[in-house]
């Protein structure tokens, strides 16, 4: 398996078209160990695409894709125990509990005393309240939340998060930042799609611009916001 | 395949909770029952002979409802890709929603088996061993077809229609099958049906093992 330090996403020219439309039209893009990198781009810019290509859930029509060193293609039942991903979707049954919901995923993943795991979880998610009902009454935000403890259940090195904070109230947003600095500071790589600039600037440690299915723009080391801000202006053609 | 029984379970336990499945597979099954008796208007000594044709008729149409709500299921939320980011081999998804899907299917028979009987006045309780034999080889089949078919046609726009149409063609010779082993064993025993199950069996062995293969292929872009 890969060495510790390898980066978890190395990807190299990746190409996914759909009916022959490009999505992505030749990505490159680098995500560290311990990296937190904000991927901002307009919609339709392919970030969704991308993000379900590093989750192992759609094939690249060409290009590379190595993570945690590995080649994707070749590895991937092994890759996906070391990958969370959070979609537009909570991915989770409407019909089942949270706890439910929980206990079925550590199941699949083999997880040992999935019981006290589900637990942890979901006390830290916040959702002891609600650990019984069915996640079909349940508002976005613990929605939300509940698909980012599903995505943590097997402690992934990586996680990737599609637009996290889309569709929740302050407060909410305030909570998932928290846990999300948390993630941040206990190691775990991060790539996360957003279109919140002030969100970017607390939680991302780097920033990457996707615009007409490439990297347009890049910048090392944290990018303070009015920085992102003006980048983005200049190369989308309008504001964030 | 330790997945396959997580996702069997699963699916179990849901539908034990809603019943959504169970309760709209049955009500269609018994309005299809009362149909097709009612449209033949057969007498009394001539409707035994109607029994496999309408028993497998109504199985084909409630089992295409019943199926196509189990993908629904996994397309809900995306669970679909929850499963997919899981280690799970494909194939493992594959066989759980099979085995789901053949519970519903033998849930849905044993109630709707003995109204057969009961419309058509055939007395199965002499020949329960072997129909249930054959029920369970159909199940089978048509599980393995339908839930390989069902898996490409939810991912398409006109899910409703594309089912039945991709699958109802490619059923035909179980459906050949089934009927003719079912008319076997009516009429003396699993013995009677003996060719007609065999070819049931070959059925099984080969949508199942294609469904294993392509399973993979078919869920994933």
């Amino acid at each position: 398996m890969a060495l510790l330090n390898e980066p978890p996403v190395r990807a190299d020219g990746l190409v996914r078209t759909f009916g022959g439309v490009p999505v992505l039209a030749g990505v490159d893009l680098t995500v560290e160990p311990g990296e937190v990198v904000a991927l901002l781009g307009p919609n339709g810019a392919g970030k969704s695409t991308l993000l379900r290509i590093l989750a192992l859930l759609l094939r690249p029509t060409s290009g590379r894709l190595a993570m945690f060193g590995v080649d994707a293609a070749t590895a991937a039942p092994e890759l996906r125990r070391r990958i969370g991903y959070v979609g537009h979707e909570s991915l989770c049954y409407a019909d089942l509990t949270a706890a439910e919901n929980l206990d079925f995923y550590a199941q699949l993943f083999g997880i040992e005393d999935a019981s006290a795991r589900v637990a942890e979880l979901i006390a830290w998610a916040g959702l002891e309240h609600a650990a019984r009902r069915p996640v079909r009454v349940f508002s976005r935000g613990m929605t939300q939340r509940l698909a980012l403890a599903r995505a943590m259940l097997h402690t992934p090195d990586l996680l990737l998060l599609d637009e996290p904070f889309s569709g929740l109230d302050p407060d909410a947003v305030a909570a998932l930042e928290q846990r999300l600095l948390d993630l941040r500071l206990a190691g775990h790589s991060i790539l996360l799609s957003t279109h919140d600039l002030d969100r970017v600037a607390t939680i991302a440690t780097r920033v990457a611009i996707l615009h007409r299915g490439r990297v347009a723009w890049a910048q090392e080391g944290g990018a303070p916001a009015m920085v992102v801000a003006a980048a983005y202006q200049t190369v989308i053609g309008r504001r964030a | 395949m330790r997945g396959a029984l997580v996702i069997l379970r699963k699916d179990l336990r849901i539908e034990w909770r809603t019943r959504e499945s169970l309760a709209s597979v049955f009500v269609l099954g018994v309005l299809l029952l009362v149909v097709f008796t009612v449209a033949h208007d057969p007498e009394p000594d001539a409707a035994p002979a109607l029994a496999p044709a309408v028993l497998w008729a109504t199985f084909v149409f409630t089992g295409l409802l019943g199926i196509q709500r189990g993908f629904l299921l996994e397309r809900e939320n995306d669970c679909l890709a929850g499963l997919l980011s899981s280690p799970v081999d494909p194939a493992a998804i594959y066989v759980g929603k099979v085995a789901a899907n053949v519970a519903l299917l033998a849930v849905t028979q044993a109630i709707l088996v003995p109204l057969t009987g009961l419309f058509l006045h055939v007395d199965l309780w002499p020949v329960l061993p072997g129909l249930a034999i054959v029920l369970l080889l159909g199940n089978v089949g048509f599980a393995a077809l339908s839930t390989l078919f069902a898996a490409i046609a939810v991912r398409t726009r006109a899910r409703e229609v594309m089912l039945p149409l991709l699958l109802l063609p490619l059923l035909v010779p179980l459906l050949i099958g089934t009927v003719s082993a079912t008319r076997g064993v009516l009429a003396g025993g699993l013995a009677a049906g003996g060719d007609a199950v065999t070819v049931l069996l070959a059925f099984d062995v080969v949508f199942a093992v294609a469904g294993w293969l392509l399973f993979a292929y078919v869920v994933r872009d």
